[in-house]
């Protein structure tokens, strides 16, 4: 009758209002927030107990440790730009492989495959991402080096005009074994990511372009490519985070010496690997501040390449994606 | 405006009615253009199945014959007899304590996310950014930072360590995959429970988890099944000094399988090697089949929801 028994009071208003007001409902919330704290504080403490226990080889070496070449733990000379060296050629090699196969495979998921064949083979290329990296390090060992070995020779004949491909090594222990283990751990997320690129392409525009009369391929070319590019990009971006940070697999197959060589068939170093090496048997303190060091760099470098998909793709939840195709 | 080119060339030649309909000249080179590129996707999507098959074939080819019953009751005698018992279970252990803490976490931000704070809202955003963020952290990098928190302080290296580690690498996928899920849950369910003067709480609980239960056990199956596999962090962590005994003090050393590979790998006793495929088999297989069973749950689920 009167206006009260329309108005809204106490418990219910707050609920309107969307603050929680049950006593359940506020521990839901309490218990929710305190696992988002748990997140950031856990980002937090990551940055922390690396700078801190690195810190007594960046207050010795500073950001030379990032320029120097000497690995010499019985001198107290530390330099990382063997690592890092390692680290960026074999990943960028695995890239230069895994980017063009992986997008011409999610081309062919996308546009070329029967549903019955996109189902099978689009989870079998995505299992490749599930294979542990102890497995991909243990099969490189046994299998992949005698084979790179064998052909070695073969590759310095034929392809010796590049400096790339310098006189092979004796062992099939390279910078380029690692990049091709790196290439199986990476081609299933460039594949999968782009496939979901390419599948968000509207059909409308796909349509219109072959309605022009665009072949198959102009289609993907002036259609399909052009407006996904930035989101491809950011898929590139992630699979190089993840190369780059990889440390058990190239432990395996790198070969780890302290010596830039041009030549992909010469052993090598990474970060990453560097870490897993050394970590449990350092002879100095320095040394392994030095690991930390290594390990603050590589920190660097997943921070840098996350936030750069990120802002490369802001169109594209590419982050999304790459969840789901790590997650596999 | 002039015509383009080719069409002003085109117009002069004369009509021919007689000529075949055959593609000709520039028509042909797209024709033949986009048969070779379809050919070269082809042909990638066939490497790729291949990369798998040759991994998959070399781990089952050597690791298959040593499989038996003894090999996951015994534990291994020296490095060249026995079986894998005392990695298996230790790998569970670790595998279970990690779960333990990234498993509520995981759901929990989740449930951060989707219900309280709003998709476009400020803390949501820098919590989805922090989740990618976590995920893009190498592992090995985790490894170093649990063990500066807790190998360091307590002058250790034990199981323990290496589960919390193994929470770390999980909760991010935990959580995505979870709030992936929730949003799906459809708002009718919410407006329902809501016209019906339930509490939040009360339909989170009874509503939205139950609904959503399937997908947050697919993510979670994921999870579980990448942290198995992750060596790096447990190698750190844990350390490599007991791969002979069972030890289930997580607080001590606690073998696990992927540090039982590099072990063996370490020694490079071409015997050993055996073992070592075994214990890789297992790990393939159980992995594989957690990925099988996954995408089988979430066709599921994806199909309930959708009755919904």
């Amino acid at each position: 009758m009167s206006s009260r028994a329309i108005s809204i009071t106490g418990r219910a208003r707050g609920r309107a209002a969307g603050r929680p007001s049950q006593t359940g409902d506020r521990v839901l919330f309490a218990l929710c927030a305190f696992a988002g704290l748990v997140v950031a504080a856990a980002l937090v403490e990551i940055v922390y107990q690396l700078v801190s226990n690195s810190s007594p080889a960046i207050s010795r070496f500073g950001l030379g440790f990032l320029v120097h070449q000497d690995w010499n733990p019985n001198f107290g000379h530390m330099g990382a730009a063997t690592l890092i060296y390692g680290t960026a050629v074999s990943s960028l090699m695995a890239l230069a492989i895994a980017g063009p196969l992986g997008i011409s495979i999610a081309i062919y998921l996308s546009m070329l495959a029967s549903p019955r064949v996109r189902g099978v083979v689009g989870p079998l290329v995505e299992m490749l991402a599930a294979v542990p990296s102890i497995i991909y390090g243990f099969w490189g060992l046994i299998v992949l080096v005698p084979f790179i070995h064998g052909i070695e020779p073969g590759l310095h004949t034929v392809l010796g005009w590049i400096p790339l491909f310098g006189p092979a090594q004796t062992t099939g222990l390279s910078i380029f074994t690692a990049g091709l283990v790196l290439t199986f751990m990476i081609l299933p997320i460039v594949a999968s990511l782009s496939r979901d690129l390419f599948l968000t392409v509207p059909n409308e525009l796909k349509e219109g372009a072959a309605a022009l009369g665009a072949t198959q391929w102009e289609v993907i070319r002036g259609v399909v490519l052009p407006s996904t590019v930035s989101g491809i990009t950011a898929a590139m971006v992630l699979a190089l985070g993840r190369a780059l940070g990889e440390a058990i697999a190239i432990s395996f197959v790198i070969g780890d010496v302290s010596q830039i060589s041009r030549s992909l068939l010469k052993p090598g170093a990474t970060l990453a690997e560097r870490i897993v090496n050394q970590f449990l048997g350092t002879s100095t303190n320095l040394q392994l501040a030095s690991l930390w060091y290594a390990g603050l760099v590589l920190l660097v470098i997943g921070l840098v390449t996350s936030l750069a998909a990120r802002l490369i793709a802001r169109r594209f939840d590419v982050e999304r994606s790459y969840a789901k195709a790590v997650a596999v | 405006m002039t015509p383009p080119l080719d069409i002003a060339l085109a117009e002069e030649r004369l009509f021919d009615p007689t000529a075949p309909l055959v593609a000709s000249g520039n028509l042909r080179r797209r024709g033949a253009m986009d048969r070779l590129i379809r050919i070269l996707a082809t042909i990638a999507a066939g490497i790729g199945v291949a990369m798998l098959g040759v991994v998959v074939y070399s781990v089952v080819s050597k690791g298959a014959p040593v499989i038996g019953v003894g090999f996951f009751i015994h534990n291994p005698v020296g490095l060249v007899a026995g079986g894998i018992a005392n990695s298996l279970l230790g790998t569970l252990e670790i595998i279970a304590i990690g779960t333990l803490f990234a498993l509520p976490l995981g759901v929990l931000t989740g449930l951060y996310l989707t219900e309280f704070a709003g998709a476009d809202s400020r803390t949501g955003r820098a919590l989805k950014l922090g989740l990618d963020v976590m995920q893009g952290i190498p592992t090995i990098v985790v490894g170093l930072f649990v063990y500066g928190l807790i190998v360091l302080p307590l002058h250790k290296e034990s199981g323990f360590a290496a589960a919390v580690a193994l929470a770390i690498v999980m909760l991010p996928l935990i959580a995505r995959s979870s709030q992936e899920v929730l949003l799906l849950v459809p708002g009718t369910l919410r407006e329902a429970a809501d016209a019906l003067g339930v509490s939040r709480w009360r339909t989170v609980l009874t509503v939205i988890l139950p609904a959503a239960m399937g997908g947050i056990a697919t993510g979670a199956i994921l999870a579980i099944a990448r942290g198995a596999g992750e060596t790096a962090p447990v190698f750190i962590c844990d350390g490599i000094f007991n791969t002979q005994t069972t030890q289930l003090n997580p607080f001590a050393g606690v073998p696990s399988v992927p540090t039982y590979i590099l072990t063996i790998a370490d020694q490079a006793i071409p015997d050993a090697f055996a073992h070592a495929w075994g214990a890789a088999f297992v790990l393939l297989v159980v992995i594989l089949l957690a990925n099988v069973a996954a995408r089988a749950l979430l066709a599921r689920s994806r199909a309930k929801m959708g009755m919904l």
